[in-house]
């Protein structure tokens, strides 16, 4: 489904990417692990068509996408949930979802969508109206995945949906994350949380430094980790 | 009933001058919420709205007509200028547009003087412009009651459109974080040109009743609303639409009270008052009235 061949990117002199290749198919759930500065949310920005690689080919459902406006990209099929959940504070939280599905143009499905979406996310239902600024972090990053899947998908990504979450949200995320999954949304998930990671996912890369250092089922990632652990520090 | 009478002619005149600043320094907010750009060729587009005034009222169009052409003609101007000057440079750095929006100004400024008339020309405007009407004792210029109801209507109008439109709370999204509007597919080329488009159209609006006032136009006639629009802008809070709409009106409120209150003699030197109370204000809230990004979140 989507194909990442020998991407590079650079910010100036700085190069951040330096040859990533990595695949998912469809109906997988992949995984990107790595320390900070690795090179993960790197990866997800230049798919999504925010940074321009400076070499390589991205390829979604045989098309390439390298060069594409993040609006276009959306359209194809690609969704990014970025860093910090980046929900719109000033907006209503019905008005953040609708955004969610400014390239659909079928009244009918938004509303059911967004009436979908207040079922499986409770909290958002109830504060439809309410500035998006005034939820907790954890209903903020419901709001922000709740938001991604408003354009109905094909490759949802997930940058660090859990990042900066109580212990008990942090196991809340993960289980919804697992039963979009299940529900049939093919995801790219970029976590620093490894061990809970590998839980859920059926494949996963260890970037390091910009490159690819190991990549394989959840169980050998696990391994190799744990061989490795010095690179993840205290998440093993 | 002197007393009414003064209080009710001051907040006419306050409501009538401070409703024209709002809308100029929106049109101006506007734009740079969104591409963080002030465009100080803002006041050029006053001027379009003034020549075309001049240039259709030749004619014998009516002047509703001519008054309609002439903000059209803004608002062609304002998408034009984002088409030719603004997209080209707008991956640049903030100062790249900044410049570049000078040296629009600058061209525009100097076409009006190579094309039509470096010297004061006189504009046909209805007798209204320069009627009064006495209500119970109360002597009102019919083109501040005009001017009063329509930067009411035109705010109440575009807040609406803001609030209520898919477009709006796209531009009000975009002024928020543009990168992840783009990102959920909202089109980057049309929110910007949504912005301009509404940036001329309130410049056209301002041109009819700035020109009104003197019934003649010049090349230079969009520097004092620019730079009102920029001073009101930074009093609301730059980025903040509310923050421009309220820094309009306060600017309005202290014009008229500098011209009521002040003694004959001192008159003259209103801007310098003005502009000292200004400083006050921003030296005690350096972020505006309405602090432009307000990113309030609890955990």
């Amino acid at each position: 489904m989507l194909a990442v061949e020998d991407v590079q990117v650079r910010y100036g002199a700085i190069t951040a990417l330096r040859g990533v290749s990595l695949h998912v198919e469809k109906d997988e759930i992949v995984a990107l692990i790595g320390v900070n500065g690795a090179g993960k949310s790197t990866t997800l920005m230049t798919i999504a068509g925010v940074l321009k690689p400076a070499q390589g080919t991205i390829t979604f459902e045989g098309q390439s996408i390298v060069g594409r406006s993040p609006e276009d990209i959306v359209r194809q099929g690609i969704v990014l949930v970025p860093e910090e959940r980046r929900i719109f504070p000033g907006l209503t939280v019905e008005e953040n979802l609708r955004l969610g599905a400014a390239i659909r143009s079928d009244r009918a499905g938004i509303r059911q969508d967004l009436e979908e979406m207040c079922e499986r996310f409770p909290v958002l239902g109830e504060r439809l109206g309410q500035p998006a600024g005034t939820l907790s972090g954890g209903e903020q990053q419901q709001l922000a995945i709740a938001r991604g899947l408003m354009s109905r998908p094909a490759l949802l990504m997930l940058d660090e949906p859990s990042l900066g979450l109580a212990p008990q949200l942090v196991d809340e995320i993960f289980q919804l994350v697992a039963q979009l999954h299940e529900a049939g949304v093919t995801i790219l998930l970029v976590e620093q949380n490894v061990e809970r990671t590998l839980e859920i996912v059926d494949r996963a890369y260890l970037l390091n430094t910009g490159e690819v250092e190991y990549q394989g089922a959840a169980d050998e990632l696990r391994e190799h980790v744990d061989v490795e652990s010095s690179y993840l520090g205290d998440s093993t | 009933m002197n007393m009414v009478n003064d209080i009710l002619q001051f907040l006419i005149n306050a409501l009538s001058l401070g409703g024209l600043y709002a809308l100029m320094a929106l049109g101006l907010a506007l734009v740079y919420s969104i591409l963080r750009l002030i465009n100080f060729a803002y006041g050029e587009l006053v001027m379009v709205g003034g020549y075309s005034l001049l240039v259709f009222g030749a004619g014998p169009l009516p002047w509703i007509i001519v008054a309609l052409l002439s903000v059209l003609m803004a608002i062609v101007a304002s998408l034009l200028l984002e088409r030719v000057a603004f997209r080209p440079v707008r991956d640049a750095s903030a100062n790249t547009m900044l410049i570049t929006s000078f040296a629009v100004s600058t061209l525009l400024q100097n076409g009006a003087l190579l094309l039509v008339s470096p010297r004061t020309r006189a504009v046909r405007v209805p007798s209204f412009f320069i009627e009064n009407v006495t209500v119970g004792g109360l002597l009102i210029s019919k083109s501040n009651v005009l001017s009063l109801v329509v930067s009411l209507v035109t705010l109440a109008i575009l807040t609406l459109f803001l609030r209520r439109t898919v477009l709006g709370s796209a531009l009000r999204a975009a002024a928020d974080d543009f990168v992840m509007t783009r990102l959920l597919g909202v089109r980057a080329n049309q929110v910007i040109a949504a912005a301009f488009a509404i940036s001329g159209f309130l410049a056209g609006l301002v041109a009819l009743f700035w020109v009104g006032r003197t019934a003649s136009v010049v090349p230079q006639i969009g520097l004092n609303p620019v730079l009102i629009a920029f001073v009101a802008s930074v009093i609301g809070g730059m980025g903040s639409l509310a923050g421009a709409v309220a820094g309009g009106y306060l600017l309005g409120f202290l014009t008229v009270g500098l011209n009521t209150v002040l003694p004959q003699g001192l008159l003259d030197f209103r801007q310098a008052f003005l502009f000292g109370i200004v400083i006050l204000l921003l030296l005690f809230r350096p972020q505006g009235l309405v602090s432009g990004m307000q990113s309030t979140e609890r955990i």
